[in-house]
């Protein structure tokens, strides 16, 4: 996709775009967790007993964990005022035409179907609790990609998915899990057979759009040995007052061989509780690639595990964190080195700002078994005001003296000198601080899809816009 | 009317706790035209008067004005006076991490003249004047001064100063720090510049800048007043003299 393209059909978006709301005329919605809730989203959903099963034995881990006894506080989240399950439409389709036109028209606007044209292998869409599009190029369904909605995942791969839906993230691993596997609904399934390498990336696109609702898709994907896959998902919501949840789970599998590159935008709304849990295994010389920009959400808790399992297994972790007034984002990366000569790169950044808190954990265990292993990880925070703040918080167990460890982390302000610079050179204050933070977030910006890195420009640009009072 | 700066009775104090006075009554004029040179001894407040015009946070006005062709530019925000056509050269220009050099000069156009810049010509452009400058064809996709020497990052100023052509320049200390190679080819690129629409005010400790430049004015800066002004000759007594003579 040529360059100028991009940055056209990005130019034409604003604050507003994101902020549109297609009316709600969803088909039908049901606000809480109960046991009568979660027999009536299975039954619409046509599931067999197994899925229902483990619903229901999530249900009853949700009520006996407690909310994390660290982090941001949650404690104002009440389940029951949360729409859990909210039915745009009565199917998913394959042709973007016979989406219903107030949804077409959100997702033209986001750019998804010019997108998927123009640069993408197949593209899924989903709005509130279910997809209503997935889409994926004959050729490629041809070579035995699998690429649908979780729950036609559900229907037509049975046996494939029951070999690896909870396998990664187990449903008793946290509260908001749990809850996930209470509720789940839409999301990918992407399945990549052995020696097979796909070219453009596959992209699926979660727009949560009712007032009030919680989103819990989940998103399964497999690369077997000597493939290849890159993943792009992104997320937005409208801005509302009511509290929205978001409550996804994604589970990777990579085996020898294979190479995984999933990047992940999250523009969610400042009114987006973001709890959201990722996992990937990771065999014999196997490689994932995370790439996260976390933009909005009044508060995100979100820490991707890695566990390398097998022999030169790799991980490569890039992040960028922009948090705002009333944000909290706390975001951060696990790693587990199970095996000889794993690798894991990690290079995070974060941006704070009128009052908003970036926090990156980073748990790094490095098991015995895992000699000749390398660790690089490093960590830079932006504060463009006193009143922000940055945290980073490292946690790490090496239980070998065969490992190279690095770990770095730097804060630093926004200079005053910088600024006066820059408006020496006929650039606003705004300007001037938008210019510092993009080339802060360069680095970062060169490693996401050419698309993203444009939008995550102009996302740095909003979020700059009226900084002085 | 053809005065293109003009400073009258200006008063500055220090923007922090001990409130200091420095500037006290300055008073300057500057033709189009014209190469005018402020000397001083150190903390008489030659800096302190590059900032003031650019509206610093970190000075004070407290009396008297500052007009360019006419208009009074006192107080206004630094961004609208660098629009009005004023530049300054900075003793120590600041890094821009992640932005490239040609970026950061397209930015900088860009805003100076509110019209978007075709980007080939513009780095036509560059180009030409990086050969002009002896800058090496590789620092216009570096990083904004980042690894810089010195020397480089001096001559990067010159370079600002003639791709946004402003109608007044001001070199702080362009000069201190540079081999004289350096300091020949900071000359050349004022002289590149210069023409009868436009005026350069050069702030130096040193005569090394000013040989090859047709200098109109010299200005001697002691506590926060001109004391003496007079032609290129000025210059070149303070050179051997020293300021002794001003320092009572």
């Amino acid at each position: 996709m040529a360059k100028t393209n991009v940055e056209e059909y990005v130019d034409v978006k604003t604050r507003n775009i994101y902020n549109e709301k297609a009316e709600n005329k969803s088909l039908k919605k049901e606000y809480g967790l109960t046991r009568d809730i979660i027999e009536k989203i299975s039954k619409e959903k046509n599931e067999p007993k197994w899925v229902l099963d483990i619903r229901l034995k999530a249900l009853d881990t949700y009520y006996k964990l407690d909310n994390p006894d660290w982090g941001p506080d949650i404690s104002y989240l009440h389940i029951e005022d949360i729409a859990t399950y909210v039915k745009p439409v009565e199917k998913e389709v394959r042709k973007w035409e016979d989406v219903p036109e107030e949804i077409r028209d959100v997702f033209d606007k986001l750019g998804i179907p010019e997108a998927e044209k123009t640069s993408l292998a197949g593209s899924g869409a989903q709005f509130d609790s279910e997809t209503v599009y997935h889409n994926l190029t004959n050729d490629l369904k041809e070579k035995g990609i699998i690429y649908t909605s979780f729950d036609e995942a559900l229907r037509e791969y049975p046996d494939l998915v029951k070999e690896y839906f909870t396998k990664a993230v187990p449903i008793h691993d946290h509260k908001y899990i749990a809850l996930h596997y209470a509720l789940f609904s839409g999301g990918s399934f992407v399945y990549i057979p052995k020696h097979t390498k796909l070219d453009r990336p596959l992209q699926s696109y979660f727009r949560l759009n009712a007032p009030g609702a919680g989103q819990f898709e989940h998103t399964l994907i497999i690369v077997e040995e000597d493939s290849e896959l890159q993943f792009i998902e992104g997320c937005s919501a409208p801005g509302y007052n009511e509290l929205n949840l978001h409550a996804g789970c994604v589970e990777l599998f990579v085996k020898k061989n294979a190479h995984l590159r999933f990047s992940t935008i999250e523009n969610w709304s400042k009114n987006m509780l973001n709890l959201n849990t990722k996992k990937c295994f990771v065999e014999e010389n196997g490689k994932i690639e995370w790439i996260m920009g976390s933009f909005g959400s009044k508060v995100s808790m979100l820490y991707p595990l890695s566990v390398l399992n097998g022999e030169g297994a790799s991980c490569e972790f890039t992040n960028i964190s922009f948090a705002g007034k009333g944000q909290n984002l706390d975001t951060g990366l696990k790693l587990i080195h199970n095996a000889p000569r794993t690798t894991s790169v990690v290079n995070s950044k974060s941006i704070s700002k009128d009052g908003g808190i970036c926090t990156f954990r980073s748990n790094a265990w490095v098991k015995k078994q895992a000699k000749g292993s390398k660790l690089s990880i490093s960590c830079e925070s932006l504060m463009m005001d006193s009143i922000s703040r940055s945290d980073t918080i490292p946690v790490d167990t090496i239980e070998t003296d065969d490992v190279e460890f690095a770990h770095e982390a730097t804060v630093g302000k926004i200079s005053d000198e910088a600024i006066y610079y820059l408006m020496t050179r006929g650039l606003s204050e705004s300007e001037a601080k938008a210019l510092i933070v993009q080339g802060f977030a360069e680095p970062i910006a060169a490693s996401f899809p050419v698309e993203y890195a444009v939008e995550m420009n102009r996302l740095i640009g909003l979020e700059l816009e009226g900084t002085i009072g | 009317m053809n005065k293109l700066l003009d400073i009258k009775n200006l008063h500055t104090m220090a923007e922090d706790d001990h409130k200091k006075k420095i500037l006290k009554g300055l008073d300057l004029s500057i033709k189009k035209g014209e190469i005018h040179v402020i000397m001083g001894p150190n903390g008489s407040g030659k800096s302190t008067l590059a900032n003031t015009i650019f509206s610093s946070p970190r000075y004070i006005v407290t009396e008297g004005n500052i007009t360019l062709d006419g208009e009074d530019i006192t107080n206004l925000p630094t961004n609208e006076i660098a629009k009005k056509g004023v530049f300054m050269s900075f003793q120590t220009p600041e890094e821009i991490p992640g932005v490239s050099l040609a970026q950061f000069l397209k930015t900088t156009k860009q805003s100076i003249t509110g019209e978007k810049i075709n980007l080939m010509s513009f780095i036509k452009e560059i180009d030409k004047y990086t050969k002009e400058l002896n800058m090496r064809e590789e620092y216009t996709s570096r990083e904004f001064n980042v690894g810089f020497s010195g020397g480089e990052k001096k001559k990067n100023e010159i370079l600002q100063m003639l791709l946004l052509n402003p109608k007044l320049a001001i070199l702080d200390e362009t000069d201190s720090g540079l081999d004289v190679d350096a300091i020949k080819t900071v000359s050349k690129g004022i002289n590149l510049y210069k023409n009868n629409d436009n005026a350069v005010l050069i702030i130096t400790h040193s005569t090394k800048i000013l040989k090859g430049l047709k200098v109109d004015k010299v200005h001697i800066l002691v506590d926060g007043k001109i004391v003496k002004t007079g032609d290129s000759s000025l210059a070149q007594e303070i050179e051997e003299n020293g300021y002794k003579e001003f320092l009572k």
